[in-house]
């Protein structure tokens, strides 16, 4: 298949390696995938905080580059979620955008739950809001995160419950989003494990940023970052790779 | 007071907040139980939300009709347009001395009533209404039914909502209200016909039904679902709301009713980080994240014209000229990486200026690596 | 211009009136249980239990003996009656005197009743309710909201299924009371008649 890549803003400039993985692992399972270069953002941030004429035309941009792609991959989750339920609403005419989630891209559309990643490593997995409630994401990333070679998944408890994340609510809300990701925490550090996993960067930094300010230790990571570990296609390494707090291990990038 | 300040102090009370936080776990149980427990729960809460807006859209003859049903059958009926008002009709009707029950509810909390719990010698009552039913003058209650058998004069304040077009609705909106809160049937529901004095309140509801968007949020039948399962209700407790009604819908109402100019109705909308348990939960259906973020636009919408622009517009209107045109997006990127790298250090950004810092008060953020996606992308090449 | 002119005025510009092309409401849900009638009433039984209110079923014949037992279990020496309560059922309870309301007690006397018996005006399978109406052997709310302990015997076919059975059997003109376990504080009991 022919597969372009929506890597969003985020991604783009501050976690170029969850887009390197999802490139890495859709390639490996034998896919053309492509990056329009024009892209930029699909206007969530200026619709969550109110400036709707101006994620209108963000949006409009986005349809624009991205009608005529068959099929488009992003690693957020929430962005998804923006151009399935939240397009419609800012004009109807921005309907049908056939944009999915890696996770549901993978199970629903190649239908593919073992990849052939392998990932000695006890990962939790934080299904965010917009994962699953505008999504509806259900087991999709446990399912293909179970089929990782070596890997030991731990429930983590109240799993559903909000990390504090909400993007403007982090800064309009700073102290009750604080509040909320010290229980985030405090439930993650329960299970034992070493990574937090989840299929938004935007949430992960919030956790992971918190986590990295602890010193706790546990990393938080891309799913995209797990399923293209130990792939042999050369990019991923096998150790937490990428970690959303800054301890990152050395890369081999070529410039 | 700006919702954002007014938790600040309610988040260092670690009492009120573990309490808060037991009471919800125990709600969020009760409700998944007795949910999970109608095979029709979904068929129940898309008729609730179609009877509620049907309701809604032809309110005036209903509420006539209601009018006309009470006094038939014996009792009256009072318009209230503010709070104030709804307050002078009441002490008129309750003579000075009059020993007067209050069975607080959200309305009579909204109109700012005091008054003793009911007892033995209680010659009257004051209570809120759950459902008023047009069709034969009846009012429902589903809480503290036993205020009802109080003898002489029974006040029953209603918001303008309140009111059920037929008696048949009761079989749909009796089911969605106790499950939603816990119990397949409340415990102590009670009606009575007539021969009560009714206070209609308004006090900005009339502004919630204009406009079409926002008026979803008058199909509220007072289950305290939302509040149950709201993360940010369970650590900034319900003064940060007030005067409105507490949590996620307290949000969404309070800025149609007192407006998004002042610093509460203005605030409350962004008192979420939509993460959608509300929605889920609402035996009614009303998409409380969607109707924040439509008010958070009216919020915007309402600064827009002033003759200095805010910081944040100026902000977000920056963002959005850069993220219209690839080149533009790309110079911007390259210029905010190199500037956030020499914030860091040690691959950690401690401290970002100004409004950002309130990020790295609690976070790191990881310095921007070197190649952006698009950079690797074309190099790969 | 009064308040409810304002009102209205301001109600009807928001709201002009029904849509022409307004759908339906969508009526999918559980409206009559399409069960035998033993398993509406094994289902009301245990409902009930689920709200802790204790459940006996009996024959038509054994309910003198049962309200009995159930009387003197709860040690109930003083009981309140709403007038219109068969006598006969009554006809077990020695040692424990029966009190009419009507004309009704005084709460001076009210209060010192251990316990009530009353009937229904039907109860409701899927939620384990019992609805009074003020009706013949069911009286005034006052009854059931004083005494300690209130005892309802129910017929085995006054129960219905579900909800809307039940709000499209009761009278909206009745005062009603719906009682889906027992007050804080208090014990009801259920007392299922099967003929």
């Amino acid at each position: 298949m022919r597969i372009g890549v929506f890597v969003t803003c985020w991604g783009d400039a501050l976690f170029p390696a969850t887009g390197r993985a999802i490139v890495g692992l859709l390639e490996h399972l034998g896919h053309e995938v492509t990056f329009e270069p024009a892209q930029t953002c699909c206007g969530q941030l200026h619709w969550t905080t109110g400036y709707h004429p101006e994620a209108t035309a963000l949006a409009r941009r986005f349809a624009q580059i991205f009608r005529d792609h068959e099929v488009v991959v992003t690693p957020s989750a929430s962005c998804a979620a923006t151009v399935r339920t939240a397009y419609p609403r800012m004009d109807p005419a921005l309907a049908g955008l056939r944009v999915y989630e890696l996770s549901e891209l993978l199970v629903d559309v190649l239908g593919v739950t073992d990849v052939g990643a392998t990932y000695p490593h006890r990962v939790t997995y934080q299904p965010t809001c917009q994962s699953l409630r505008a999504l509806g994401l259900g087991d999709r990333p446990l399912r293909l995160l179970r089929a990782v070679r070596d890997i030991e998944l731990a429930d983590l408890p109240e799993a559903g419950e909000c990390c504090g994340f909400g993007g403007a609510f982090a800064m309009k809300n700073a102290d009750t989003s604080v509040a909320m990701v010290a229980d985030k925490i405090a439930r993650i550090h329960e299970t034992g494990a070493d990574v937090v996993c989840a299929t938004d960067d935007s949430c992960l930094a919030h956790i992971g940023g918190a986590l990295s300010r602890l010193r706790s230790g546990v990393r938080a990571v891309h799913l995209a970052e797990i399923l293209a570990s130990g792939l042999g296609a050369g990019e991923p390494t096998e150790i937490p790779a990428g970690s959303r707090s800054a301890e990152q291990a050395p890369r081999s990038d070529a410039p | 007071m700006r919702f954002s300040d007014a938790a600040r102090p309610e988040l260092a009370e670690p009492g009120a907040r573990r309490a808060r936080r037991q009471a919800a776990a125990a709600a969020r149980t009760g409700r998944a139980e007795a949910t999970e427990e109608a095979p029709d729960w979904e068929l129940l809460r898309d008729a609730g939300a179609a009877i509620r807006d049907r309701t809604l859209g032809d309110l005036g003859a209903h509420l006539e009709a209601l009018e006309a049903a009470v006094i038939e059958e014996g009792g009256q009926v009072h318009w209230a347009r503010d709070a104030a008002e709804a307050r002078r009709i009441i002490r008129r009707l309750l003579p000075a001395g009059t020993e007067a029950a209050l069975v607080r509810s959200d309305v009579t909390d909204e109109i700012g009533l005091d008054g003793g719990e009911a007892g033995p010698h209680s010659k009257a009552a004051v209570v809120g209404a759950g459902f008023l039913v047009a069709e034969t003058g009846t009012l429902v209650i589903a809480d503290r039914g036993e205020s009802l058998s109080f003898p002489g004069t029974l006040v029953v304040v209603a918001g303008l909502e309140d009111v059920v077009a037929d008696w048949t609705d009761l079989e749909v909106l009796l089911q969605l209200l106790s499950r939603a809160g816990g119990d397949p049937m409340r415990p102590a529901v009670a009606t009575r016909t007539g021969r009560f004095q009714l206070v209609l309140l308004d006090n900005g509801r009339t502004k919630v039904l204009a406009d079409p968007v926002g008026r979803e949020a008058l199909r509220c039948v007072h289950c305290s679902a939302c509040s149950d399962v709201c993360p940010v209700f369970e650590r900034a407790g319900p003064r940060p709301y007030a005067p409105g009604r507490p949590g996620p819908i307290g949000a969404v109402l309070t800025p149609q009713t007192r407006g998004v100019e002042a610093s509460l109705g203005a605030s409350l909308p962004f008192a979420s980080t939509l993460c959608g348990a509300c929605g889920d939960v609402c035996p009614v259906k009303i998409d409380i994240p969607g109707l924040l973020v439509h008010l958070r636009g009216r919020v915007v919408e309402s600064r827009r014209g002033r003759p200095v622009p805010t910081p944040e517009l100026l902000l977000m209107r920056g963002i959005a000229w850069s993220m219209g045109d690839q080149r533009r997006y790309e110079r911007t990127l390259v210029r905010r990486a190199r500037w956030a790298r020499l914030l860091a250090r040690d691959g950690r950004i401690r401290r970002l200026p100004g409004l950002l810092g309130k990020w790295t008060d609690a976070r790191d953020l990881p310095a921007p690596p070197r190649q952006t996606f698009r950079a690797w992308w074309r190099h790969r090449r | 211009m009064s308040a409810r002119e304002e009102i209205l005025r301001r109600v009807r510009a928001a709201a002009p009136g029904p849509d022409a092309g307004a759908t339906p409401v969508p009526r999918g849900y559980r409206r009559h249980a399409a069960l035998p009638r033993g398993d509406v009433i094994a289902r009301f039984g245990e409902r009930v239990a689920a709200r802790r209110a204790a459940v006996r079923h009996v024959a038509a014949d054994e309910l003198v003996t049962a309200m009995a037992a159930m009387l003197w279990a709860r040690e109930a020496k003083r009981i309140a009656v709403p007038a219109g309560l068969p006598h006969a059922w009554l006809a077990g309870l020695d040692g424990v005197r029966t009190l009419t309301d009507h004309p009704p007690l005084d709460p001076a006397a009210l209060a010192e009743m251990d316990g009530v018996v009353t009937g229904c005006a039907l109860a409701i399978a899927d939620t384990g309710t019992v609805v009074l109406d003020g009706g013949r052997g069911q009286g005034r709310r006052a009854l059931t909201l004083i005494p300690r302990h209130h005892l309802c015997v129910v017929h085995a076919d006054q129960i219905v299924g579900t909800v809307p059975e039940a709000v499209g059997h009761l009278d909206p003109y009745h005062p009603l009371s719906w009682i889906s376990g027992p007050p804080a504080g208090r014990t009801l009991e259920i007392l299922v008649v099967e003929d």
